[in-house]
C-alpha cells in the first residue's frame, strides 16, 4: 500500500493510491478519489507526539564518496536534520541567490513503525514501517570541516523534499536491491542502486538503535550515489526509486520565492 | 506553569558549539590546520534529538564518563521569518536589534547537554551526544524579561561540590546575535529550542561525571536542574538478579530516562 498525506478542500487528508488516483481514507470523504493534480502534497509522514528524529548518512555509496575523494567511511558518517527542513512532493525549493553548488541528492528515505532499542541486524527490518524518497539537498558553497556535513548546509527551509508516498514496508521485500536515478529536466543525471550502500538498511538501524532510541515516524535518509550535479534556479528534478516512488521538484530563487506553480 | 511538573522540548533542540571564548581561543591555533583549514564562520550547531530529552530528576544512562554540558536554552515562542528578524537586525541599532530578535524567545531554561568525551569536531558526533536521556531539562521556562542572560552565570555541582561556573557574559555570539545569526540560514519553529554553548574548564575538558553522581544545575532566578547519572543496561540483558553491568560504579542499572518509554 502506498500512502500519501495531501491537503485538500481546507484540510489535510491520508491517502492512498490506487489506479493512479488518491483514494481518500479521512472519514468525511471516505473512499473519494482525486488526482494527482488536485491535491497539495505533504510529507507522507504521520505526526509525532515529540519532535521529529530525521538522521542522514554522507558517504554512504562507494561511489559517491570516491566522487567526493573522499575514502568510504569505517562507522556510518550520520548527522541529525530538524524535521522543519522536509517539504513535499511537487514542492518549491529555494536556491539562495549567488551559491555556485546547490546539488541534489536522491536516497531511500526508512520511516520507522516500531519503537527500536538494541536491534540486531537480523530482527531490524521487523522495525521499518515504511520507505519514501527523499531529496536531501546540500549547498555545497557553505560547507565548514566543523561537525561536517553542517547545518547551513544540510538543514535549510524547503531543501529535504521527500514524497510522495511512504510505502509499506511489506510491500518491499528487498529495500538493497532498487534502482535510483534523479533526472533533471528531464535528462538523467544520477543512477545508482541501494545494493551499493556503504552500510545497509539492517546496518544503519543496529548502529542507530545500539546508543538511541527510535520512535515511530523517525527517518534515516540512507545516503545518495555518485552523479549530484548543480542545479540552477528552474531547474525540474525528479528523484525515483524503483518501486517507492517519483519525487519531483522545482528549484525558486530568494528573490522569486512563490512562482505560478506549473505542471 | 507550575515548579513541579517536569519540563520537555516541544519541538527540534539546537546545541551550539565552540560558542565561548575560553574554549575558542584555545582552539584557535588548530583552526587552521588539518581537518579544519580554517575557522568557522557560521554558527556550528548540532541537533539534539527528541530521544535525549529527558526531566528534571530523571536517572541518565551512561555507558562510562560524561561530559557535563551546563547552558541555557532559548525556548522560541513567536513565529516570524528569517528575512524580517535578518533585515530588522541589519537595520537597527544594537539595542533595538537585541530587542527585536530576542522578542522571538519565549523564554529561557537550564539544560544539561550531556556528551561522551570526543577530541574531534570535524564529524558530526550523534554517537556521542544523541544517546537516550543526554538533554536533561529543567522543570520550568523562565520569561526572557525576568532574567539579564548577560549577567547570567551558571553553577554546575556534582555530588554537592562545585566544579564549574558558566559565565555568560563570556559567549562568542551572545543570545541576540546567536539567534539572529542561526535564523540567516534556517528558521526556528515556535517550541523550539536554541541552547547557547557549553564551555571548557581552564584545561580544555569539561566536567566529568559517572554512573552514581549526582548534578545539580543551578543559576538565579531560573528552576534548577537536578539529575542524576546511572548504569546504562547492556545490549544483552542479564539474566534476572544478575549484577549491574561492568563499566560504571553503578548502584541500580536503569532502563530507561522515563521520558517517553512506551
Amino acid at each position: 500500500m502506498k500512502l500519501a498525506r495531501i491537503a485538500w478542500a481546507g484540510a489535510v487528508h491520508e491517502a492512498i493510491e490506487s489506479d493512479g488516483q488518491l483514494e481518500l481514507r479521512t472519514p468525511a470523504f471516505r473512499g473519494r478519489r482525486l488526482s494527482f493534480d488536485e491535491v497539495v502534497w505533504l510529507p507522507p509522514l504521520a505526526p509525532v507526539p515529540r519532535a521529529r528524529t530525521v538522521l542522514a548518512l554522507g558517504l554512504n555509496y562507494a561511489d559517491h564518496a570516491r566522487e567526493l575523494a573522499f575514502k568510504p567511511p569505517e562507522e556510518p558518517l550520520a548527522f541529525a536534520k530538524g524535521a522543519a527542513s522536509l517539504i513535499g512532493h511537487r514542492a518549491f525549493t529555494v536556491r539562495p541567490d549567488g551559491v555556485q553548488n546547490m546539488h541534489y541528492e536522491c536516497e531511500l528515505a526508512v520511516v520507522i513503525g516500531r519503537e527500536a532499542k538494541n536491534v540486531k541486524k537480523g530482527d531490524a527490518h521487523d522495525f521499518v514501517g515504511g520507505y519514501s524518497v527523499a531529496n536531501d539537498y546540500a549547498i555545497r558553497d557553505y560547507l565548514e570541516n566543523w561537525y561536517r556535513p553542517n547545518l547551513r548546509v544540510k538543514n535549510r527551509d524547503t531543501c529535504t523534499p521527500i514524497g510522495p508516498w511512504l510505502v509499506d514496508a511489506a510491500d518491499v521485500p528487498n529495500p538493497m536491491n532498487l534502482r535510483l536515478t534523479t533526472h533533471v529536466n528531464g535528462v538523467l543525471t544520477q543512477q545508482g542502486t541501494t545494493a551499493d550502500m556503504v552500510f545497509d538498511v539492517a546496518t544503519l538501524i543496529e548502529y542507530f538503535s545500539s546508543f538511541m532510541t527510535l520512535y515511530p515516524g523517525d527517518v534515516i535518509l540512507t545516503g545518495t550515489p555518485d552523479g549530484v550535479v548543480d542545479c540552477p534556479v528552474g531547474s525540474v528534478v525528479v528523484c525515483e526509486i524503483e518501486g517507492i516512488g517519483a519525487l519531483q521538484n522545482t528549484l525558486v530563487s530568494e528573490s522569486n520565492r512563490t512562482p505560478s506553480p506549473t505542471r | 506553569m507550575s515548579f513541579d511538573l517536569p519540563w520537555l522540548p516541544g519541538g527540534t533542540v539546537y546545541g551550539t558549539l565552540l560558542n565561548f571564548r575560553r574554549e575558542f581561543d584555545l582552539w584557535a591555533p588548530k583552526m587552521a590546520q588539518a581537518p579544519y583549514q580554517a575557522a568557522p564562520k557560521a554558527p556550528v550547531l548540532y541537533v539534539k534529538t527528541a530521544n535525549t530529552f529527558a526531566p528534571r530528576g530523571a536517572a541518565v544512562p551512561v555507558p562510562g564518563e560524561v561530559e557535563i554540558g551546563a547552558t541555557l536554552g532559548l525556548v522560541i515562542g513567536s513565529f516570524e521569518s528569517n528575512e524580517a528578524v535578518a533585515s530588522a537586525s541589519q537595520a537597527q541599532s544594537a539595542i533595538n536589534h537585541e530587542v527585536d530578535v530576542l522578542a522571538r524567545v519565549a523564554g529561557c531554561v537550564l539544560i544539561d547537554d550531556l556528551s561522551l568525551p570526543h577530541a574531534s569536531y570535524y564529524r558530526p558526533a550523534i554517537r556521542w551526544r544523541n544517546r537516550d536521556g543526554f538533554l536533561v531539562c529543567a522543570p520550568a521556562v523562565t520569561p526572557l524579561r525576568e532574567i539579564d542572560i548577560k549577567a547570567l552565570k551558571i553553577e554546575v555541582r556534582v555530588n554537592g561540590a562545585w566544579v564549574q561556573t558558566v559565565d555568560l557574559s563570556t559567549l562568542m555570539r551572545d543570545a541576540a546575535t546567536l539567534l539572529a545569526d542561526v535564523s540567516a540560514f534556517m528558521t526556528l519553529q515556535p517550541g523550539d529550542v536554541l541552547l547557547l554553548g557549553t564551555d571548557c574548564l581552564a584545561d580544555g575538558t569539561r566536567p566529568r561525571a559517572r554512573a552514581g553522581d549526582r548534578v545539580e544545575i543551578s543559576a538565579p532566578g531560573l528552576a534548577t536542574l537536578t539529575h542524576t547519572l546511572a548504569a546504562e543496561v547492556s545490549a544483552v540483558r542479564p539474566p534476572q538478579g544478575a549484577k549491574a553491568p561492568s563499566g560504571g560504579s553503578a548502584d541500580t542499572p536503569v532502563r530507561s530516562v522515563g521520558a517517553y518509554s512506551s
